[in-house]
């Protein structure tokens, strides 16, 4: 298989720069990815200290109305669209093809592709702010306001749907790579949890976003061409909107949480000295999360009073069930292990806890009594939060944590790990927990201010929260830069991991493997160090027959 | 490394046919998205066509919702046909025969061809454009974005007729023969879809 000519980086023929450019391995976009990512993470980051700093107190002139409806709808579309849902792609690619000890992704070249659609489209969002003004709409785009607003809209619609074709081809390209290149050994039923989080959110990427294109060129036309989709004086239907765009942006919330679920479930086991308690509970959940999510997305849409209440209230309860499973999984996975707390393991417990908020808060709203209620108040802003800060930056941060040595042969201190960690889980539920009592008080979401004086001491403790969280990156960035300083010393394995990223080296080369371990089990390095295998059955979990 | 290589001889559908099933999958459901719309404005409506919806200026400028059927259903035929032409043409790769394989593409091109060319004259000709209401708007739409799948498909065919000019393509390795001509089925079974939709089931009162 070795045929395909590598060249060397730095040769007098291909400067450095052209070969980052050029690049199709999996590993080098998997980083590209991942600068990307963080960069919009800062700048989503700066947009909601923004809006936190114009709603620390009441009648806040610190930024115009119109200001307040760009800052916070690209805060979101940012947070959404250029950071969560393409960082898990960084992780995907760095991390799937190792795992199943492939040498690249089934279409190297798609795969770059799908990498080089993100800097135009995040260029395009952000360019709104020099025609006129970004999109204001919010990141949920609603009509009549997203057919009515300025060009900067257009923008958005073209660069998200720029971010839906990226995705798409992304998640055609990752169940292939699963579906057909997988090692001799790994079975399916031996994939590691990571990469089976990323298989289910690529299902539901591969069929979910091309909706979201389809409502986003209705959108589009309604703009541009006079159509009337959803405008009721033409016969069109505004509820249309909030349908197909649900039906994407549902599913999307697992795109954007699944393969943090599964960081974690690769952290938890390594540093609690045990198996994942129930891996075929767990994948099974998985594919059951990604199954039942095509069927709640009009439980955002309850006060419509155009859907089947019942129906989707229910289908949300169940959704609990197999997330619940997964919590269980987690707990299951901790108890009696050997725990050492280092930081991946914090960002991973962070996740489990915050996570377990997230997950509570959210069924509350699946009852439609209550639904009614909180519907478009700081409740809903903090849910979503918990889920995904919560969840989904927890798990960015464990991920790169744990997987830092392996991407780039350095270790990113300990101490400045914790203290991050520290700082960042104080900053978070001093941010977001209040937004849960100013949303039962009544205060609705997306206002640019307000005046009522008693919100101001819980809008002041999430502001303090916020830029507690905006301190907690002061850590982890001089962990980067000290990581960066020293030469690259990391082992192959400094965890004793499980799984085969750990059995090649710390950056690993650009075929990947020299040789990998024999594989009997979904932890064939665990096996490997135990002398476990080799005889065909797994003596823990009988797994492995044949 | 031997071990790697292993995938590629596997049995049954190759890496890229399967992306290529994948990514059709993924185009089934953005048209999902398109037809829905459509079913759902015209459940919401009076009547359909809606032409109570129709203003006073639109119907002074002559506006009339309503669809000719005959230049459609040839066209119908003709695109069904370029389905049949192409299949032939992958089953004479199969059997090794480059030439016919390249006499058929360049039949399916011309049909599909004539079928871009009767929709652009079908819109020259109807009564209403695509912001005279919700049925102007659909009618355009979906039919728009599958005028602009055929012209894809119509270039697919290109792409893989100038392969097969330059002697790529056997008995044994024709992949991307194959994912062009299940393309190009797809997008027929689109239109009939579509032409059932809007020409069969057609007004309703």
């Amino acid at each position: 298989m070795a045929t395909i000519a590598v060249p060397r980086t730095g040769s007098a023929f291909r400067p450095a720069v052209l070969d980052w450019l050029t690049t199709v391995d999996h590993k080098k976009l998997g980083i590209l990815y991942l600068y990307f990512t963080m960069f919009f993470f800062a700048v989503g980051g700066i947009l909601a200290l923004l809006v936190r700093t114009q709603l620390a107190v009441a009648d806040s002139t610190f930024v115009s109305n119109d200001a307040y409806n760009q800052i916070f709808t690209m805060h979101a579309s940012a947070m959404l669209f250029l950071f969560i849902i393409p960082i898990w792609a960084a992780f995907g690619n760095y991390i799937v093809p190792l795992q199943i000890g492939a040498v690249d992704m089934a279409f190297p070249r798609i795969n770059a592709l799908s990498f080089w659609l993100l800097p135009p489209a995040g260029i395009l969002m952000f360019s709104g702010f020099f025609f006129g003004g970004s999109a204001d709409a919010g990141w949920t785009a609603y009509s009549p306001l997203a057919r009515n607003t300025g060009t900067g809209m257009d923008l958005w619609i073209i660069a998200v749907i720029l971010l839906g074709i990226s995705s798409t081809i992304g998640a055609a390209n990752f169940l292939v790579t699963m579906f057909r290149m997988r090692a001799p050994g790994m079975t399916m039923f031996r994939m590691p949890v990571f990469c089976w989080n990323v298989l289910v959110t690529s299902i539901l990427q591969l069929l979910a976003t091309p909706v979201l294109a389809a409502a986003l060129c209705m959108l589009y036309i309604d703009r541009n061409f006079g159509g009337s989709f959803f405008d009721p004086n033409g016969g069109g239907n505004v509820i249309l909107w909030q349908n197909v765009f649900w039906f994407y942006s549902h599913p999307a919330v697992y795109i954007m949480i699944l393969p943090g679920m599964g960081i974690v479930s690769e952290i938890l086991p390594v540093f609690a000295r045990k198996p994942l308690f129930g891996y075929k509970a767990f994948v099974f959940a998985t594919l059951g999360i990604g199954g039942l999510g095509f069927s709640v997305w009009a439980h955002h849409m309850f006060t419509t009073g155009a859907v089947l209440k019942p129906f989707f209230g229910f289908m949300t309860f169940m959704i609990g069930v197999p997330t619940g499973v997964k919590i269980f999984n987690w707990l299951a996975t901790l108890w009696r292990g050997s725990i050492t707390f280092e930081p991946p393991m914090l960002f991973a417990l962070g996740f489990v806890s915050m996570f377990l908020i997230g997950g509570i808060n959210g069924t509350y709203s699946a009852a439609v009594p209550v639904d009614f209620a909180i519907h478009d108040t700081y409740f809903v802003v903090a849910h979503i939060h918990y889920v995904l800060f919560g969840g989904s930056v927890f798990a960015v941060f464990g991920g790169l944590y744990y997987w830092f040595p392996k991407f780039f042969g350095r270790r990113l201190n300990d101490k400045l790990g914790v203290t991050q960690f520290v700082l960042m889980i104080v900053g978070f539920n001093l941010a977001f927990f209040p937004m849960h009592l100013l949303g039962l008080d009544g205060m609705p979401r997306r206002i640019a201010t307000y005046n009522e004086a008693d919100w101001e001491a819980l809008n002041m403790a999430s502001t303090i929260g916020a830029f507690l969280i905006g301190v907690s990156m002061i850590p982890f960035l001089i962990a980067v830069v000290a990581a960066f300083m020293r030469p690259k010393d990391q082992p192959d394995d400094p965890w004793e991991g499980n799984t085969l990223e750990w059995a090649t080296t710390s950056p690993p080369p650009v075929h990947n493997f020299d040789s990998l371990p024999e594989i009997h089990s979904e932890r064939p390095l665990f096996d490997q160090r135990h002398g476990i295998g080799g005889h065909g059955v797994h003596p823990a979990t009988g797994e492995g027959r044949g | 490394m031997a071990a790697h290589g292993a995938v590629q001889h596997r049995q049954g559908l190759s890496n890229g046919m399967l992306g290529f099933i994948l990514f059709v999958a993924s185009e089934v459901m953005f048209f999902g998205g398109l037809f829905a719309a459509y079913f759902i404005a015209r459940a919401d409506a009076p009547s359909w066509p809606p032409t109570e919806l129709l203003t006073e200026e639109q119907l002074a400028a002559g506006v009339e919702l309503h669809l000719e059927w005959v230049l459609p259903t040839i066209a119908t035929v003709l695109l069904v046909l370029s389905s049949v032409t192409i299949q032939i043409g992958v089953m004479q790769i199969q059997r090794g025969n480059r030439t016919a394989l390249m006499w058929w593409l360049f039949v399916s091109i011309v049909l599909g061809l004539i079928f871009l060319a009767m929709q652009m004259y079908d819109y020259a000709q109807l009564p209403f454009r695509a912001d005279d209401t919700i049925f102007g708007t659909t009618f355009y739409t979906l039919t728009g974005f599958h005028g602009a799948h055929v012209a894809g498909g119509v270039i697919f065919m290109l792409v893989v007729l100038v392969r097969s000019a330059g002697g790529q393509f056997d008995a044994g390795n024709h992949e991307a023969v194959e994912a062009c001509s299940f393309y190009w089925h797809f997008v027929d079974v689109v239109w009939l879809a579509l032409f059932t939709t809007l020409y069969i089931v057609g007004p309703r009162s």
